[in-house]
């Protein structure tokens, strides 16, 4: 489904990633893990079509398509949605307008008509249901003076609108207490299907208790230095980061 | 020869005709064409050395040499493609000229009279020499003085006491492309009686390829408790000179709302002012400019709170894109002794190019103690983190820069209550979007939701 392949990214002039290789199979879940500057939310976000990335060198392929000379906004109609560590905050434009707006572009782009309003309700209300959110989010703007919680059920709202074929989620778990965390990773693994890839970055395995990996992966200065299953997460947790760096140094 | 005798010798010719068409005119009529001519003449067109004018140019009006429109023909179906899809009342105007073919006066209510000035003037002048000139006399500026020493036609509304209009009251201007320039200067009346209800609906629109020059005078009488909202749609041809002067008088709990939506026009200066002489009286300035390619807008304005528990609320929003200019001058004056009033003025502004450029200046004058007032001013751009969350949902670009300018201007725009204007406005400013934005059919989705819910 996504295939990387010898990554190099530089953002201002400095390498970040430095020969990135993953491939990632329909019904897949797997985890990137990384100490802070590893370039974990520069994968993600190089994947979504973020300005200020250079790829260097490799290349990155969605269901046979190059990605890399995909426009933002096509990426996302093929189906790679990236969910924001930090989502942002649009003023004056209503979530329940978005919803509509991106169920309806991707649609569009599958040769589908708009969705007729009475089903477009009745999915909105199954969603907003499922991520314990109140009604009233739908009319308020996008994230504006939404607590961090609300932001990032928001995300996985969208996510569940929208159903990806590949989701990305960037520290989804970052600035969650408990029982956000606990909503946000029903709503995650409720999208877990056959015929979808997950990928989940994060910082602490934490979160995999919650949703269970199939792959983990280590990346380490631009680099995934080990791979493993779910066992490694434990282990990370456990041992912290600076063994694989050993190993890998060796 | 000057500028000013240019317009001067056309004013010569147009009397000397009128007078051979029609005998003389009624005496305060030439009295104050003739005071209007003398001050003009006297000022001339504004440089930019005053300061009223020190942001916009007139210099396109002031060398132009304009004739002045005889006929009213226009194409119905051509009308009818730009008129607003409203069932209203309707007075329409082509380059200065009523246009009966194209208006709609049948079924008015009673209490309500809606007629050309002419006719008016022809009906009864005493009865019109009262109001007219009162609010703006030709000391205001000098296109206010050029408009008086032009002025035939124009509207005039009169509201009964108590009388509530239903449907909005449409005005409309239409511009014509021809081979020389014309020029116009309306002259519109409202006089609205003591608790009376209506919802006016100034609207310049035209042909594409026009290069016209209006120059409108705006009086507006709102008596004890009157309530009048009043759009200024502004979609002339982008060729097209635009100068208006609005002044609004306000008596005791009246209400003026105005939505000024400027989109069109190639150079457009609006002055509004109201004066709130009764306590209890309100005004709400709501604006948006949209600049684009060249377009210069100004708006000036003014709230002169003259009583005691006088309220004002402005809210201007500016959107400047390519190398288009705007200018926004507010200006709030309490008067000495108008204790416990309210005066609020906000101007925010989006520069969408690098060449584009805004000069806002809000100004407060305070003699008074006890009263709160606030303004400021912003610029900014749009929000480039935004624009890519919305691609990433699969919007395209265009689409995401139109949602977030328009999201900008939201403010503005929630107050607008009819469709057919907000419309027009997500058009010009947001283009084609995939759904309505912040309209009845979002919101009754949401709405219904709730009540599911519940």
């Amino acid at each position: 489904m996504l295939e990387v392949k010898d990554l190099h990214v530089t953002v201002e002039g400095q390498e970040i990633l430095k020969g990135l290789s993953l491939t990632i199979k329909a019904g897949e879940v797997h985890a990137i893990m990384g100490p802070n500057g590893a370039g974990k939310s520069t994968l993600s976000a190089v994947i979504a079509g973020k300005d200020g990335y250079e790829v260097t060198q490799g290349t990155i392929t969605f269901e046979g398509q190059d990605v890399l000379e995909m426009e933002v906004e096509e990426r996302a109609r093929a189906g790679l949605l990236l969910g924001f560590q930090y989502p942002v905050e649009i003023p004056g434009v209503k979530n329940i307008y978005l919803l509509k707006a991106a169920l309806n572009a991707q649609r569009e782009a599958r040769g589908e008509g708009e969705i007729p309003a009475p089903e477009f309700m009745k999915l909105i209300k199954s969603r907003i249901a499922e991520m314990k959110m109140d009604a009233s989010f739908l009319q308020r703007a996008v994230n504006e003076g939404f607590s961090g919680g609300e932001k990032k059920r928001n995300e996985i709202l969208q996510m569940l609108v929208l159903q990806p074929r590949l989701a990305m989620l960037d520290e989804i778990d970052s600035g969650l207490d408990i029982d956000a965390m606990r909503v946000v990773a029903d709503g995650v693994n409720s999208l877990r299907a056959e015929d979808r890839g997950i990928l989940l970055v994060t910082h602490y395995q934490r979160l995999l208790d919650y949703i269970v990996p199939d792959k983990v992966h280590v990346l380490v200065d631009g680099r995934i230095v080990k791979s493993g299953d779910a066992e490694l997460a434990k282990e990370l947790e456990s041992r912290g980061y600076d063994w694989v760096l050993e190993e890998s140094a060796a | 020869m000057s500028d000013v005798q240019t317009f001067l010798d056309r004013l010569a010719e147009r009397t000397e005709t009128r007078r051979q068409a029609h005998g003389p005119e009624p005496t305060w009529i030439a009295a104050r064409r003739q005071a209007g001519a003398a001050r003009f003449e006297a000022l001339g067109f504004p440089t930019r050395r005053v300061e009223e004018w020190k942001y916009t140019d007139v210099r396109p009006i002031a060398g132009g040499d304009f004739a002045l429109a005889e006929t009213a023909d226009f194409s119905p179906a051509a009308a009818a493609a730009l008129t607003l899809p409203l069932d209203a009342h309707r007075l329409t105007f082509v380059d200065g000229v009523f246009s009966a073919e194209l208006s709609q006066l049948d079924g008015l209510p009673a209490g309500v009279a809606l007629l050309p000035l002419s006719q008016a003037l022809d009906e009864n002048h005493e009865a019109v020499g009262g109001p007219l000139g009162r609010l703006t006399g030709v000391e205001f500026s000098p296109f206010a003085a050029l408009n008086t020493a032009f002025m035939e036609e124009g509207a005039l509304l009169r509201l009964a006491p108590r009388t509530v209009v239903d449907k909005p009251i449409i005005l409309q201007f239409l511009s014509r492309a021809g081979e020389t320039p014309v020029m116009s200067h309306p002259r519109i009346l409202v006089e609205a009686g003591s608790r009376s209800q209506a919802t006016v609906i100034e609207h310049h629109l035209g042909e594409a390829d026009a290069a016209n020059f209006t120059n409108l005078v705006e009086e507006i009488i709102l008596d004890r408790g009157a309530n009048l909202t009043h759009y200024k749609l502004q979609e002339a041809p982008l060729g097209d000179l635009h100068v208006a002067s609005i002044h609004v008088e306000q008596g005791r709990d009246s209400r003026y709302t105005s939505f000024n939506l400027n989109l069109g026009g190639g150079l457009v200066r609006n002055d509004l002012v109201t004066d709130l002489n009764g306590e209890g009286a309100e005004a709400n300035f709501n604006g948006l400019f949209f600049g684009q390619g060249r377009q210069h807008v100004d708006n000036h304005t003014l709230a002169n709170h003259n009583a005691p528990h006088t309220y004002s609320n402005e809210t201007y929003k500016g959107i400047l894109d390519d190398r288009a200019r705007g200018v926004f001058n507010g200006k709030v004056i309490v008067k000495r002794d108008s204790q416990k009033i309210e005066a609020y003025q906000s101007n925010a502004n989006l520069l969408l190019s690098d060449r584009a450029e805004i000069d806002t200046k809000p100004e407060l004058e305070i003699y008074a103690d006890d009263v709160k007032c606030s303004h400021g001013a912003t610029t900014g751009q749009l929000d480039e983190e935004a624009v890519f969350a919305l691609r990433t949902r699969g919007l395209d670009e265009q689409t995401a820069r139109g949602l977030l300018t328009l999201a900008f201007a939201g403010e503005v725009m929630e107050q607008v209550a009819l469709d057919a204007v907000a419309e027009r406005v997500e058009l010009a400013v947001a283009g084609k979007l995939p759904e309505r934005f912040n309209l009845a059919g979002l919101v009754e989705t949401a709405v219904a939701l709730h009540e599911d819910e519940e």
